[in-house]
C-alpha cells in the first residue's frame, strides 16, 4: 500500500477549476517530484493534501486513512510536514521559537530536545542564529528554518513547496543536499520545484503538471532524458 | 486640587482604559478586527455584579470570578455566532458592522433588563486611602487596586504572550493563520482563547471603572470602550506595552486637560493628540512597520 494516495482530486478557487482530478501515490521511502510551469497547480495540490484547501470532489489517503477531511491543525499530528512556498516562517519570533512551533503537537520534552539538536545539526546557522528574530534572517536562511521547523515535528512525509526559489545557487546546493540527508533519514518527501534539473536529480520518480492536471510520470531519471520534459523545464 | 491628586486620577482612569484597550488590541492582532462590542461586555461585567451583590448577597470576590466567567462566556459566543461566520467574508466592513450591531444588541438588552435609569454601583474594593503630605494627596483604596490590577495584568500577558507555547501559538497565528495551522496550531481554538482573555479582562475593568464612577447604564461600556480603542490606536493596535501606555496617556490627558483646560473640550482634546501621534507615527507609538514578505 503506497504512504500516500492521491485520487482524482478536484480543487476550484471560486470558479476557477484549478485541480482537474489529479491522481498520483508516494510509496514509504521515496523522493518524488512534482514539477511543472507557473501556474499548474502545484502549490494547490501541496495545500489540498495538508488540509490548507477543501477538494470538491477526490480523496487523499495517507497511510489508510482517509484525510481528505481532516483540517490542516489535525494533519501535522499525523505524520505530515508542510514547508510552504516562500518559507512564510514567524518572522516576529526568535529561531528557537520558531522551532519550538514545530514541535507544537507533540509532548514528549526529552524527545523534542533531541529533535532540536538534530535540527542544528544539520542547519549550524540555525543554531548560531538561534535568538535572532527570524525577519532579519536571509532568504536562504529562512528557507533553512522553515526546513527545521517542519523536521521538528518528527514526520514521516515531508512536503516541500519549491525550497530552492530565489535562493543562490550556493545555497540551493545546500538545500538539495539536506534534502537527501533528510530522506536518507528515512523521511519520505514530496517535493514540488521550479528548478526541475535538481529536483529529478534527486527524485526517484517525478510527476509533470500541466493547467490542472498530470500529463507525465515516471521514474526521474528517464524524464531528465525525456526530449518533451527537457523542452519544457529543463531549459535545453 | 493639586497637580499630583489629578495626575493620580488620570493614571487610575488610564488604568482602566489601558485593560480594556488590552483586549481590543489583542483581539485585533489576532483576529484582525475591531471587536466594538468590546466596550459592552465592560457594562455587562458590571451589572453582573452588581446583581450579584444587591440581589443574591454574594461576597465581593466571588461576584468579580463569576463576572469574568460570564463575560468570558459571552465574549466566546459573540465570536462563534457573530463573527466567525464572517471570518472570511469577502469585505472586512461585513465584520466591522456586525460588530457594531453586537454592540447595540447588548446595550438594547441591558435596557430591556435594568432600565435607561443609572443604578448605583456597590463597594466592591474595601481598602482604606493611603494619605500623604499631611492629606495634601489621598490615594483610595479603589485607586491603589485599580492601578496594582493594571500593572498585573500587563506582567502576566506580557509573559504569557511571549513565554507560553500558548502564546507562541497566539503570535503565530497574528502572524500568518495557514502557517500556524500547519504547525497544528487550532487556529479558532487559538481566536476564542483570545475573547475569552479580552473579555475577562472586561470584566474586571467594569468593576474598576464603576467603583470609581459608581453609576451604572446601559450606555456604561460605550464611552470608555471608544477612548480605549483610541488608546489601543495611539500605543500601536496590536502591541500589549503600547495599549497600556495608550491607555495610561489618554487618562492622564484627558484629566489633566478637565482640571486646566476645559472640561468640555477634553475629549476634544484627546482625540486631537490622538490625531496629532497619527500623523506623525501612524502605526502608533508602539506599533511595528509593516515588514514586507520576502
Ligand atoms: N487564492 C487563489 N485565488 C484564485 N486563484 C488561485 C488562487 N491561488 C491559485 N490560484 C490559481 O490556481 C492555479 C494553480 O495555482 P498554484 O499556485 O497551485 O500553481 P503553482 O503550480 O504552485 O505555480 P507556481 O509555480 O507559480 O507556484 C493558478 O491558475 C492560479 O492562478
Ligand atoms: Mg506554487
Amino acid at each position: 500500500m503506497a504512504m500516500l494516495e492521491v485520487n482524482d482530486l478536484h480543487v476550484y478557487y471560486g470558479v476557477i477549476h484549478a485541480l482537474r482530478g489529479i491522481s498520483f501515490k508516494v510509496d514509504r521511502g521515496e523522493v518524488i517530484a512534482l514539477i511543472g510551469a507557473n501556474g499548474a497547480g502545484k502549490t494547490t495540490t501541496l495545500q489540498t493534501i495538508t488540509g490548507l484547501l477543501p477538494a470538491k470532489q477526490g480523496s487523499v489517503i495517507f497511510e489508510g486513512k482517509d484525510i481528505t477531511k481532516i483540517p490542516a491543525h489535525k494533519i501535522v499530528k499525523m505524520g505530515i510536514a508542510h514547508v510552504p512556498e516562500g518559507r512564510r516562517v514567524f518572522s516576529q519570533l526568535s529561531v528557537y521559537d520558531n522551532l519550538k512551533l514545530g514541535a507544537f503537537t507533540r509532548n514528549d520534552k526529552t524527545e523534542i530536545e533531541e529533535s532540536l539538536n538534530m535540527v542544528y545539526q544539520r542547519f549550524p546557522r540555525l543554531m548560531e542564529r538561534k535568538d535572532q528574530r527570524a525577519g532579519t534572517l536571509s532568504g536562504g536562511e529562512q528557507q533553512m528554518l522553515a526546513m527545521g521547523r517542519a523536521l521538528m515535528s518528527k514526520p514521516r512525509l515531508i512536503v516541500m513547496d519549491e525550497p530552492s526559489m530565489g535562493l543562490s545557487p550556493i545555497f540551493v546546493n545546500e538545500i538539495f543536499d539536506i534534502i537527501k540527508v533528510v530522506s536518507e533519514s528515512g523521511t519520505t518527501v514530496l517535493l514540488v520545484e521550479q528548478n526541475a534539473n535538481k529536483a529529478l536529480s534527486i527524485a526517484d520518480r517525478a510527476y509533470v503538471m500541466e493547467t490542472g492536471e498530470i500529463t507525465m510520470e515516471g521514474a526521474a531519471e528517464d524524464l531528465l532524458h525525456d526530449e518533451a520534459v527537457q523542452k519544457a523545464y529543463l531549459g535545453e | 486640587m493639586s497637580f499630583l491628586t489629578y495626575l493620580k486620577d488620570g493614571i487610575s482612569l488610564g488604568s482602566v482604559y489601558a485593560i480594556i484597550a488590552l483586549g481590543y488590541t489583542m483581539v485585533y492582532g489576532i483576529a484582525k478586527m475591531l471587536n466594538f462590542a468590546h466596550g459592552d461586555v465592560i457594562m455587562v461585567g458590571a451589572y453582573v455584579v452588581l446583581m450579584l451583590l444587591t440581589k443574591a448577597g454574594v461576597p465581593g470576590i466571588l461576584a468579580v470570578l463569576i463576572a469574568m466567567a460570564v463575560c468570558t462566556v459571552l465574549g466566546i459566543t459573540i465570536e462563534k455566532v457573530a463573527y466567525r461566520p464572517l471570518r472570511k467574508a469577502s469585505s472586512p466592513l461585513a465584520v466591522l458592522i456586525t460588530a457594531i450591531g453586537v454592540s447595540y444588541l447588548l446595550q438594547n438588552i441591558a435596557l430591556l433588563l435594568f432600565g435607561a435609569d443609572g443604578k448605583t454601583f456597590v463597594d466592591v474594593i474595601k481598602l482604606p486611602s493611603l494619605s500623604f503630605g499631611d492629606g495634601a494627596l489621598i490615594i483610595s483604596g479603589t485607586t491603589i487596586v485599580t492601578i496594582l490590577a493594571c500593572i498585573i495584568i500587563m506582567v502576566c500577558l506580557t509573559l504569557f504572550v511571549n513565554k507560553t507555547r500558548q502564546g507562541h501559538a497566539m503570535q503565530a497565528v497574528s502572524e500568518d493563520k495557514d502557517a500556524a495551522q500547519l504547525m497544528g496550531v487550532n487556529v479558532n481554538g487559538t481566536i476564542s482563547l483570545t475573547f475569552a482573555i479580552g473579555s475577562a479582562l472586561a470584566a474586571i475593568a467594569g468593576v474598576l471603572l464603576c467603583s470609581a464612577y459608581p453609576i451604572v447604564t446601559p450606555y456604561t461600556g460605550a464611552m470608555p470602550g471608544i477612548k480605549a480603542f483610541v488608546a489601543a490606536v495611539f500605543g500601536g493596535i496590536g502591541s500589549i506595552p503600547g495599549a497600556m501606555i495608550g491607555g495610561i496617556l489618554l487618562g492622564v490627558i484627558e484629566i489633566l486637560s478637565k482640571a486646566y483646560i476645559s472640561s468640555q473640550v477634553a475629549d476634544a482634546i484627546v482625540f486631537g493628540v490622538l490625531i496629532v501621534v497619527l500623523l506623525v507615527k501612524p502605526t502608533g507609538l508602539f506599533g511595528r512597520n509593516i515588514q514586507e514578505k520576502v
